[in-house]
């Protein structure tokens, strides 16, 4: 394999490891916003919906 | 020679990796934008639930981040010029203006949504008058028009202990203005140390800073002028039950210090004496502000633990 050949390899590789490592991190940002969402509206509705108070 | 060219092995991978996008938030400044605001939400008078606290937080911190982020989109142009920014992501090369906009724009609007929907909209509110005046006012506006672009501009980064009071108590007090004004006129003294030293990088890329525009004598007697008012407006929580005994005796103290420096700053005006003595001014801010603020949060902190 030519010089060139294995750093366009090596290049392709490193792209490929940073865009998984990317979509990692947007995958448990989203993630944590839906889990924040429902723990923030159960908080908020706490006692109220045992006293009938939406 | 191209960027690209100039850069290393690691750089030539064009796909903007996660340190990338945290690079472009400015971590730095969302530390302390988070901090004061974490103070200011301990401080205020009331209880918040502790998942909604750090709601809050996150939210503060992404809408900093977003700042970050859209103001190095608009400013990627100088920040290549300058040795304190060249390095940045978008003068690299790493990230193209469209991400960086996309990127600030979505957090923006997400962090507003977060804050307002699940805190309240009072805190909400105010992030987005935050980010739209650091982005809109002070880095599209004032930051190449004005030599008073930072005394104004600084209005930005005096907000949060505001938005952190009001995700508190949903309202805005003559406390929380207070905060607001010790951040705000810490800024000029801060910001002028730092442009002191830095003189020669903003004169290149044409940002009228005041050393540039009006001298380096006229930024030390500024510098000098707001450190005067700082120094007894940062003692005046105690006065007003926001701080106790410990934030009195350390915002006078560390108040004396910086006075101290700054009229050194004003007298020392020639060689490398006169960089290091603003360097130390800019240094020290730091540990002022940091100070203050941790002050304030130890003891809100103590308190609740007593009561």
């Amino acid at each position: 394999m030519s010089d060139n050949a294995k750093d366009k390899k090596q290049s392709e590789e490193a792209a490929d490891r940073i865009r998984r490592r990317r979509s990692i991190a947007i995958a448990l940002t989203l993630g944590f916003m839906v889990f924040a969402f429902y723990v923030a509206t159960i908080v908020r509705l706490g006692g109220n919906v045992a006293n009938g108070v939406y | 020679m191209s960027i690209q060219s100039e850069i290393g092995q690691a750089d030539l991978v064009l796909e903007p990796s996660v340190g990338d996008f945290i690079q472009l938030m400015k971590p730095r400044v969302m530390a302390l934008v988070v901090f004061t605001a974490l103070a200011a939400m301990l401080a205020a008078p009331a209880p918040i639930h502790p998942v909604l606290g750090s709601i809050a937080i996150i939210a503060i911190a992404i809408g900093a981040g977003a700042s970050g982020a859209l103001n190095m989109w608009y400013d990627a142009d100088i920040d290549a010029r300058m040795a304190r920014t060249a390095a940045r992501p978008l003068p690299r090369g790493r990230i193209t203006p469209d991400e960086a906009l996309s990127f600030g724009g979505v957090l923006a609007v997400g962090s507003v949504l977060t804050l307002g929907v699940l805190v309240n909209w009072t805190a909400g509110a105010l992030l987005a008058l935050t980010i739209a005046f650091y982005i809109f006012v002070y880095t599209m506006w004032l930051k190449r028009r004005t030599p008073q672009n930072i005394v104004i501009g600084g209005a930005a980064g005096a907000f949060p202990p505001m938005i952190g009071w009001a995700a508190v108590t949903g309202d805005i007090s003559l406390q929380s203005i207070l905060l607001f004004l010790i951040i705000f006129m810490w800024t000029p003294p801060h910001f002028w140390a730092l442009a002191l030293y830095r003189c020669r990088d903003y004169e290149r890329v044409g940002v009228p800073m005041l050393p540039v525009v009006a001298g380096p004598q006229e930024t030390r007697r500024q510098i000098l002028i707001y450190s005067i008012l700082l120094v007894p407006l940062a003692v005046v929580p105690y006065f007003v039950g926001l701080g106790g005994l410990a934030y009195l005796a350390l915002s006078v103290a560390l108040g004396i210090v910086f006075l101290a420096l700054a009229i050194r700053v004003y007298f020392t005006t020639e060689g490398r004496e006169a960089d290091t003595a603003a360097r130390r001014l800019f240094l020290f801010s730091i540990l002022y502000l940091y100070g203050l603020f941790a002050t304030l949060f130890v003891e809100a902190l103590v308190s609740r633990v007593l009561v």
